[in-house]
């Protein structure tokens, strides 16, 4: 019986996708408008690198939409890449081991992801004070280890793995393409997805079926953390650099590419394709912006009243319904 | 109308005594900071460096008090730090080119301003959740003022403009006599006005502040509003002191300012908490971070404090409520 229940939840997950995906239509529009406004817009070399270029956001944007239909937030994502990507540089410069360095860009996301779990689950504290604290402990942890300095001297093998390339596709494409279909999966076709639904959905419906959901949100913000430890890696290797202010505010492009995307702050309704076209979104007006030469402070403005209209017609929507 | 005002009339007796009893246990443990410091180093407690806390404490508190009626609504203001930022530049450009550091001062009021009325009207009308509205607040903010300053440095005013805040008056900074004016006529404004006492009750039961008659949307505007305002109060005072306007001026005062309303004992969940409260908030956060500095601890250790504080006084809050 339950078994049942569980396995129509899924479907009933996808059922709930807004009528009319209104992301589909900004990304279009955008694409259409810098075809127009820009002559290097449309070429092969340029829609590659915008797909290159948002992948990093992609695996933050990604476990955001997860911790976001918890009714939660991580505002602490950028700042634990920061420091993850110090870390990984600091212990890659020291030991020429790729492998250590990520293990150890892998536990700070985790000890920061287990931090802000255990604050928002167990302690109860609202998630946008509570990851706006370790925010700031991140923050001062980055500048801390760094002693306010770049990390430099990145072995080659690092800078590959941004670089390289399988078959002719880069590797940031690859590595984007199977965190997102394993987000797919995770979602869409495991009880761990189902639950999550149920978490911002109908929490009393899980305490009621048995399930502890304190641990489950833990280990959605770990999620987090460990996904802002694997983007650190290409951070790093896209930068050559370990620098203590590298991603600060790459949440807001995170949070702003899910609310774009159509997942709602407030019933656990989410759409892990809408994220993807919401991070294409972002990567768009950037790129785009960027090839009419219009500063990354206007761009950032954009992205800002973006964000507010999306969580306006958000909350228009849930008015209807 | 006399439905609320019945309301409001009981709603301080509870609050007080409670509130009452928290307030001591503040002022207790600025008390002890302020011996362990004395004890620690022997340059905490002089003229110059008591002078010092206060005047920092007074940068803070303008931020936090109009942060605090905010926070008693339930909602809260991520943009505040980033309203400095613009607020400063404007008014900074607006001294500059006109010579008046009236015209300026009254540009970073009207600045901070509209852009909590901004805030308001999105929280308000749009019912966009507070967190994040003004979170893309804050980036739209720093958009604006990055690209308004081009990389840029205004610096040089007139003296008489410095005065607010580097000048003395009777042997005490003038910000200081700011804060105690504010301090007051916040309390007042809080405490013993009808809007005051609906602001709390918006906090503790929306619902039922709606049901009685009070003009929720127009009062939750007013809050924004304010708080926009003493943004753009900090402004004026920080612009003042430092002499000069970047694009990055204000931009770590965000998470101070939160720190400052929480330690002084507001709720996050709205109704609870006191402008007087977040005085001796913003008072135990300067005194731990001046101590620091006197300590020579890297600076850089004050975000993870400020952060870690803010996590536990929320902590703390939460402990209470379940208690009670």
């Amino acid at each position: 019986m339950s078994d049942h229940a569980l396995s129509s939840a899924p479907g009933s997950a996808r059922a709930r996708i807004p009528s009319v995906p209104g992301v589909a239509v900004a990304l279009v529009g955008l694409s259409v408008l810098f075809a127009v406004a820009s002559p290097g817009f449309l070429t092969a070399g340029n829609l590659s690198n915008i797909l290159v270029q948002s992948v990093i956001l992609l695996l933050l944007a990604l476990p955001m939409t997860l911790i976001i239909m918890t009714e939660g937030l991580d505002l602490s994502m950028g700042a634990v890449l920061t420091l993850a990507s110090l870390v990984l540089a600091l212990i890659v410069v020291a030991t020429q081991s790729l492998m250590l360095g990520l293990a150890g860009a892998l536990c700070v996301g985790l000890a920061f992801g287990l931090t802000n779990g255990w604050l928002v689950a167990s302690l109860g504290i609202p998630p946008f004070v509570a990851t706006l604290g370790t925010l700031g402990a991140a923050q001062g942890l980055a500048l801390i280890v760094s002693d306010g300095q770049s990390v430099v001297g990145i072995p080659r093998f690092v800078r590959l793995v941004y670089s390289g390339e399988v078959a002719g596709i880069p590797n940031p494409i690859l590595i984007g393409a199977g965190f997102y279909a394993l987000f797919h999966v995770l979602l869409y076709h495991t009880r761990f997805g189902t639950y999550i639904c149920a978490l911002g959905g109908n929490r009393e419906a899980l305490t009621l079926a048995g399930v502890k959901w304190k641990r489950l949100l833990i280990s959605v913000y770990m999620l987090g953390g460990a996904m802002a430890g694997v983007a650190a890696l290409l951070m790093t290797a896209r930068m050559n650099a370990g620098h203590p202010t590298a991603a600060i505010g790459m949440e807001f492009d995170a949070i702003a590419a899910v609310a774009l995307g159509g997942t709602s702050f407030e019933k656990g309704n989410g759409w892990i394709f809408g994220t993807l076209m919401g991070v294409l979104t972002v990567g768009v007006l950037r790129n785009g912006l960027n090839l009419m030469a219009v500063p990354s402070s206007v761009q950032v403005a954009c992205i800002g009243v973006l964000v507010i209209f999306a969580l306006f017609l958000d909350g228009m929507r849930s008015k209807k319904s | 109308m006399s439905l609320a005002g019945d309301i409001s009339a009981g709603t301080p007796r509870i609050h007080l005594s409670k509130d009452m009893q928290q307030l001591i246990y503040r002022l207790l443990a600025a008390g002890l900071l302020c011996v362990a410091l004395s004890v620690a180093t022997d340059a905490f407690f002089t003229t110059n460096n008591i002078l010092n806390v206060l005047r920092q404490a007074s940068l803070l508190f303008f931020l936090a008090s109009g942060l605090t009626l905010v926070i008693l609504t339930g909602g809260l203001d991520l943009s505040v730090g980033a309203n400095i930022g613009l607020s400063a530049c404007l008014a900074a450009t607006v001294i500059k080119a006109t010579g008046s550091p009236a015209l300026g001062t009254l540009t970073g009021l009207a600045t901070g301003c509209a852009i909590g009325v901004c805030n308001g009207l999105m929280v308000a009308k749009l019912r966009i959740p507070s967190f994040i509205a003004t979170y893309g607040m804050l980036w739209v903010l720093h958009g604006l003022t990055y690209y308004y300053m081009a990389g840029e440095t205004i610096h040089g005013f007139p003296p008489g403009f410095r005065q607010i805040g580097s000048g003395y008056f009777l042997g005490i900074p003038i910000p200081v006599y700011l804060m105690i004016g504010f301090l007051i006529a916040g309390t007042v404004f809080a405490q013993r006005t009808v809007w005051g006492q609906q602001i709390y009750a918006i906090g503790a039961n929306p619902v039922a502040a709606r049901l009685t008659g009070i003009p929720v949307d127009r009062r939750l505007i007013l809050v924004y509003a304010f708080s926009g305002a003493m943004a753009g109060v900090a402004s004026i005072v920080f612009l003042a002191r430092l002499n000069s306007a970047e694009g990055d001026i204000g931009e770590a005062m965000t998470l101070p300012a939160i720190a400052a309303v929480l330690i002084g004992g507001a709720s996050l969940f709205g109704g609870v908490g006191s402008v007087f409260g977040t005085f001796v908030g913003a008072l135990i956060l300067t005194l731990v971070l001046n101590g620091m500095n006197l300590l020579a601890v890297n600076s850089s250790w004050q975000p993870l404090v400020t952060g870690v504080i803010v996590i536990f006084a929320v902590w703390l809050d939460m402990i209470g409520r379940k208690r009670s």
